[in-house]
């Protein structure tokens, strides 16, 4: 008599340590091999597309934070940089480098996450403690620069907030030599541990033709061999002055997915340090000249001594460096319709006041010409892309963003069948999938 | 005769007083251990009147917080059999502790004292029994709990252990033929020679590979990392999934229970037991030092164990089958062959 082979339903997440809380996989199990796989998304879907279309346009920046939320400084970037191209801005090359010093550095964060957290799932909890230890010294940088660790809203329409405080290269180089540490350490927990590498050689494979069928980029598909980089491909910013390699695999499994992940950790550390030689200077010793308190600045604005006021620079509060006159011509476009006046012109002068009121009022603001801009940016996972159109309002027309997790997620039964219960775990992890970009 | 039953009496419950308070005290010191080797601090909270004595006080918050925690059956669970299971682990692991010789025989007050609770001729394949008993609270608990990734653990639980503990009985066997015993005291004595008069004949000097293989399959019959597939927290949480408070913890206290065995049986049969080398232990004295060196020996051990654990990523389920039968196994079988053809050309010397 033959034997039946029954197969039964295994309820994979939402509520499962390795589903980060917000997927749910519907897997038909035979033993432990799995036979069928279902994807269900969305658990965190917080309508960030129809939301921007309720914001003026550089209130969408803290919103595109929640996007990537390990790497938000790289959405940040993207964001901007589509609104820029709509509306024909030209940003600073100050601005420009200090946009791609931060998205480089919320690269390594977003890969020692990825890797750290795979690695623990797969229960190499030390290598993730040590990752996530060199991740908090550059959250530490990235407090430095923008004022928050993970709700960083750095750029603006035209430039960024602020610019780097004096002593941040030094700052950087000495924790990347921290991060370095940690990431050697890693590779010699992982790279030739026959343990490790026996649970991701040849597990979660998908060849080049599939990869690009289902429209997967970023570290998913250079680990099948396609040296598809927007960096390199499509260069923005200032990426075709740096020099940097893309690194690929071969076989698109997740042992190449974490080697190429490792290699672009490096990457993205040379490429910052590139940025440091190369960023021109700021203009902080052009009007040097007396601090004042910004109460005590607003004072002299009332009593009329305009005219002094132009001498004196307002100490104003951190969260506000970037209005202080002397750095913003290098930070921030000049273009006095998208670009918010200094602190100082604003209480010093009538007309800074009036263009403050004009960008500032109710339904004034940025006023983006009518049409359409789609911008790709290298994100974390991949091609991270944003469509923004414009009806000529104060306010996006629409705003439409590539989540560069979602191709991979759209693959993922393809990767998990016919595999065994235990490859769930490392092939998930490979996927990097951030529910806050995948659902947005 | 009844003074030696309840002399047998008192040191039973003193290894099971022993064996509970070791595994407090396990917890604790791997937490510490594991904070360590990540670079961190560990817990640490817990306190009484403001003393926290190095975080010693959280596992008595533990145990607090297990005892007063709802007791919770799973609706589509059976009650009595997953009431049954955590005690079924447990006290299996217990037993085991039981049979380990702690200390020598000593001459005192006129009278000898052996330190060994359960004196046993076959205590080797006692240990071993009892050890592999206590699965069968593991795969209760996977039935149990009435939940699929109970019942996954509970198999994974159940393929591991009687693959291993076929590697754990032969990797033995060359030790116990070299010993020709089976009794650990008497092995233990085996151990006090000298090789050349200034090596001590441990077991890790005559059975090195015997040493290696054992150490590889008790870390997978104590269930834990790297070998910790039934539990597999990220994969499929484990045959414990659907327990909570003290039966939760009972599981837990059970890992480091058969930790402890695990490494019993290495320090008596690789690591010379309770005796301390070139020295001869006698009177009151020397069953304290006998005492102290089987404890001191045990926790070296133990934390080679945890180092294991916090350094290596897990197996997948299959790798660890494949790794038992068709690796360790085979070895050990070589090791026990050679071993009888070498001892027996030895002799025949």
């Amino acid at each position: 008599m033959p034997i039946e082979k029954k197969t039964y339903m295994l309820n994979m997440g939402p509520q499962h340590p390795a589903m980060h809380g917000v997927i749910r996989l519907v897997l038909e199990l035979e033993g432990e091999r799995v036979v069928s796989t279902d994807v269900e998304i969305g658990y965190l879907h917080r309508a960030f597309e129809k939301h921007a279309e309720t914001e003026t346009w550089n209130n969408v920046v803290p919103w595109t934070d929640r996007l990537n939320y390990v790497s938000p400084l790289i959405n940040n970037s993207g964001y901007c940089l589509a609104v820029e191209k709509l509306a024909g801005l030209v940003i600073p090359e100050r601005g420009q480098y200090l946009r791609v010093i931060s998205s480089e550095l919320s690269r390594v964060t977003d890969h020692l996450t990825c890797v750290g957290a795979s690695a623990m799932e797969l229960g190499a909890f030390t290598v993730f403690l040590y990752l996530i230890k060199a991740r908090e010294y550059l959250y530490q940088l990235i407090d430095e620069l923008t004022g928050a660790r993970v709700t960083t809203s750095y750029t603006r329409v035209g430039g960024v907030k602020a610019d780097m405080p004096a002593d941040f290269p030094q700052k950087v180089l000495a924790a990347f030599a921290l991060v370095r540490e940690a990431i050697r350490d890693s590779d010699k927990l992982l790279t030739k541990n026959r343990i490790f590498t026996d649970r991701v050689e040849g597990t979660g494979v998908i060849s080049r033709e599939d990869a690009l069928a289902y429209g997967i980029t970023g570290p998913f598909l250079r680990s099948t061999g396609v040296p598809y980089d927007v960096r390199r491909a499509h260069p923005y910013l200032v990426y075709d002055r740096l020099d940097f390699e893309v690194p690929v695999g071969s076989k698109g499994d997740n042992f190449d997915r974490y080697l190429v992940r490792m290699a672009e950790m490096e990457q993205s550390m040379r490429l910052v340090e590139q940025c440091f030689r190369q960023i021109p200077g700021g203009k902080h010793s052009l009007e040097v000249s007396e601090m004042k308190d910004a109460f005590l600045y607003q004072d002299m604005g009332k009593s009329g001594d305009t005219a002094l006021l132009k001498l004196y620079r307002a100490k104003v509060d951190q969260t506000l460096r970037g209005g202080q006159r002397g750095e913003r011509g290098a930070i921030l476009s000049a273009e006095p319709a998208s670009t918010l006046p200094a602190k100082e012109d604003v209480y010093g002068s009538i007309e800074g006041l009036m263009n403050h009121f004009e960008l500032i009022m109710w339904s004034w603001g940025i006023k983006v010409p009518p049409g359409e801009a789609y911008v790709a940016v290298e994100g974390g996972n991949g091609e991270l892309g944003f469509h923004v159109v414009s009806s000529g309002d104060d306010r996006p027309y629409r705003v439409r963003c590539r989540p560069p997790c979602l191709f991979p997620m759209a693959a993922l039964p393809k990767l998990l069948n016919g595999g065994w219960i235990a490859d769930i775990i490392p092939t998930f992890g490979s996927v990097n999938m951030i529910a806050g970009e995948l659902d947005r | 005769m009844i003074g030696q039953t309840v002399w047998t009496a008192v040191k039973v419950a003193l290894a099971l007083g022993f064996g509970m308070n070791m595994a407090g005290l396990l917890a604790w010191l791997e937490r510490k251990q594991s904070a360590i080797s990540q670079d961190r601090i560990g817990a640490n909270r817990a306190a009484i009147l403001g003393v926290s004595a190095w975080g010693l006080f959280n596992q008595i918050a533990d145990a607090l917080k297990g005892l007063t925690k709802e007791n919770w059956v799973p609706p589509q669970g059976r009650p009595r059999l997953h009431a049954l299971a955590p005690a079924i682990s447990l006290g299996f692991s217990l037993f085991c502790l039981s049979a380990l010789p702690f200390g020598g025989v000593v001459h005192v007050a006129g009278r000898l004292w052996s330190l060994q609770p359960l004196e046993s001729s076959f205590g080797l394949p006692l240990v071993l029994c009892f050890l592999s008993l206590g699965v069968h609270g593991v795969v209760m608990a996977g039935y149990a709990s009435g939940s699929n990734y109970g019942l996954l653990g509970g198999l994974r639980a159940a393929a591991q252990m009687i693959s291993y503990e076929v590697c754990l009985a032969v990797s033995l066997a060359g030790c116990a033929f070299i010993y020709g015993t089976l009794d650990l005291q008497q092995a233990v004595l085996w151990q006090g020679r000298l090789l050349g008069g200034w090596l001590p004949a441990w077991g890790i000097v005559v059975q090195p590979a015997a040493f290696l293989l054992f150490l590889a399959a008790g870390a997978a019959v104590t269930k834990r990392a790297p070998f910790d597939v039934p539990e597999g927290e990220s994969e499929i949480v484990g045959y414990f999934v659907e327990y909570s408070g003290m039966k939760f913890l009972m599981f837990l206290i059970t890992d480091f229970i058969e930790s402890i065995v695990i490494a019993g049986l290495i320090v008596t049969l690789f690591l010379g037991g309770w005796q301390i080398p070139w020295v001869t232990l006698t009177g009151a004295l020397g069953g304290v030092l006998m005492l102290a060196a089987f404890s001191a020996k045990l926790l070296l051990v133990l934390l080679l164990l945890m180092q294991i654990r916090w350094t290596l990523p897990r197996f997948r389920f299959d790798q660890v089958l494949d790794l038992g039968w068709k690796n360790i196994l085979p070895l050990a079988m070589l090791n026990f062959i050679v071993t009888v053809w070498g001892v027996l050309l030895w002799r025949l010397r």
